[in-house]
């Protein structure tokens, strides 16, 4: 899932300065379940703000909703008699979620409220790590499902370098080393032919914005264009 | 005899000879006359030095140009580069320009982390790794072909090295590690500084057993011990270096003043045995910031006069 943070208070404040109805949204999927903007977050947000507008003797009309998803312009359509009465729309989506609400609302401010920070797995209630950077060319299966992209310090595709130290990578000892960590699960299988041969320079797929489209929709979308 | 760059270095290793490199870390300033002055301590004494690439990742002035220098003063640079901070268009560009300015031969490494420098919070590039770096400058030169598969007009001619850490783990793995290097493309091997030599004698026999050390050439890595300060934090603080208790033993069981020199002996003592070591071709002297010392212990360990090829 898309793993991301709230934003300091002071810093989403700030954003809503000059708002007097601000739309607070949230989000039900990825930044629910990480706990950053779900419609629990939205609530303990908005009271956050409550506060602080009063303190600061600039009250702030706040309003609520949370969508299935907000990186689906179906669930953003529900919004649309809501969204008149507001100046502005506070997103608790993901970057991707944020801006989707912006493109659906053209003419109201969208600000973020959570800065959305990796793809990654739940490790234990509350703890993410981040597992993937979506490079676009996934070689999982040569490295035995450790991801030297996002795990190896270096992102190094001819692994372990001569820094890895006793298990650990280079840059400190609570960091495992990834590509330790391939060599002795490959091991393990009996799989090591996998990083005997050079894996060639990566064709980085990542570098401009992508669209897919998948097989069975392609018809769909030459339609929609035409 | 086929040469594939020309440089010194390679003649003397095709020769047969026992090759001897320096290096030389260039100044975090623009102050050429700090190369010089360094180099004045390296010439005519090895056959080629090793001019660092923002080593530590702390900048430095660009390896290419202290390399520029070093050939002014008449040694024989051997030009860093790692994949830290370039991605293959700049790296690329580099090599031609290298080349083109009279550089012929380059060590082609992956570079310490940025988190360790002076800079900790910039991005690395990492386009390619060290192997792939080797693999690309072969290409260029044997392939006459950029790393997109366009051609060269003019292909540079460097003789191509890489590094290897035989006492980083998976201990197992390191001898495969040196032969996909090889099989890059590797013309010459530098390891890193050799203090456990049982160890070292294991991985040079696997080398041999694998018929590697046919189709490279390796120069042991020799560091001579300043102090047992030095030693402790080459011990502890260095990833992926090997000090023997052995070591720091020996160097604390003479008297303070001879500490240093206690240290070279032990470099001298390593460097021949790695002559007579079946598999080994040279050594690579890393005097860290220890440059006026090099005459000296290259003096001390037979390695004077070069020979001419
Ligand atoms: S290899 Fe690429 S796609 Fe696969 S997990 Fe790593 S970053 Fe993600
Ligand atoms: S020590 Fe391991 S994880 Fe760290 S940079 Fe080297 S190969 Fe990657």
């Amino acid at each position: 899932m898309i793993v991301a943070e709230r934003k300091p208070l002071e810093e989403i404040e700030s954003m809503l300065k000059g708002y007097r109805r601000v739309l607070t949204v949230g989000c039900g999927t990825c930044v629910a379940v990480c706990l950053a903007g779900g419609e629990k977050e939205v609530g303990i947000l908005n009271a956050e703000l409550q506060i602080a507008r009063k303190l600061d003797e600039n009250p702030i009309e706040l309003g609520a909703a949370c969508v299935e998803r907000q990186c689906d312009m179906e669930f953003l359509d529900e919004l649309q008699g809501m969204v008149d009465q507001y100046d502005a729309i506070l997103s608790m989506a993901c970057g991707a979620g944020v801006q989707f609400m912006a493109e659906r609302f053209e003419d109201v401010p969208v600000f973020p409220a959570v800065d959305t920070t990796f793809i990654g797995a739940n490790r234990d209630v509350g703890w993410y790590e981040e597992k993937c950077r979506a490079c676009g060319t996934c070689v999982l299966g040569m490295t035995a499902g450790i991801c030297p992209v996002t795990m190896c310090a270096k992102g190094l595709f001819n692994g372990p370098c001569g820094g890895t130290n006793n298990g650990y990578c280079e840059i400190g000892n609570d960091q495992p080393c990834a590509w330790y960590r391939i060599y002795e699960r490959l091991a393990r299988q009996g799989r090591l032919e996998q990083i005997m041969e050079i894996h060639p320079a990566n064709e980085w797929r990542n570098q401009t914005p992508r669209t897919l489209v998948q097989a069975a929709y392609r018809k769909r979308k030459e339609l929609a264009a035409s | 005899m086929e040469l594939k760059s020309g440089s010194n270095l390679e003649k003397i290793l095709r020769a047969g000879q026992f090759a001897f490199t320096g290096e030389l870390g260039p100044p975090r300033g623009a102050n050429d006359a700090a190369v010089r002055e360094k180099a004045k301590f390296l010439r005519g004494v090895v056959d080629s030095v090793n001019i660092t690439d923002n080593q530590t990742a702390m900048v430095r002035m660009s390896s290419w140009a202290a390399s520029l220098i070093a050939l002014q003063e008449g040694l024989e640079p051997n030009y860093q580069m790692v994949c830290r901070d370039r991605n293959r268009l700049a790296m690329q560009s580099d090599v031609l320009g290298a080349y083109a300015l009279g550089i012929r031969n380059m060590l082609c490494l992956s570079g310490d982390h940025q988190q360790f420098g002076d800079h900790p919070r910039a991005k690395s590039v990492y386009d390619i790794d060290s192997m792939q770096l080797i693999q690309m400058v072969q290409g260029m030169r044997d392939g006459g072909k950029f790393q997109g598969g366009a051609d060269i007009e003019t292909p540079p001619r460097v003789f191509i090295g890489a590094a290897a850490n035989p006492f980083a783990d998976p201990f197992e793995w390191r001898v495969h590690r040196l032969a996909k290097k090889v099989k890059a493309g590797a013309d010459f091997i530098q390891t890193q500084c050799i203090y456990n030599m049982d160890k070292f004698r294991r991985w040079v026999q696997q080398a041999n057993d694998m018929g590697l050390t046919e189709k490279v050439f390796i120069l042991a890595g020799v560091t001579p011990m300043k102090s047992i300060g030095m030693a402790r934090y080459m011990k502890t603080k260095v990833p992926g270096m090997d000090v023997p208790d052995a070591i720091i033993k020996r160097l604390q069981g003479v008297d303070k003043k001879k500490v240093a020199d206690e240290g070279i002996q032990i470099a001298c003592e390593q460097i021949a045995e790695f002559k007579e070591m079946k598999g080994v071709a040279g050594v690579h002297l890393m005097a860290i910031e220890w440059e006026h010392k090099v005459p000296e212990i290259a003096e001390r360990a037979g390695m004077l006069p070069r020979p001419q090829v």
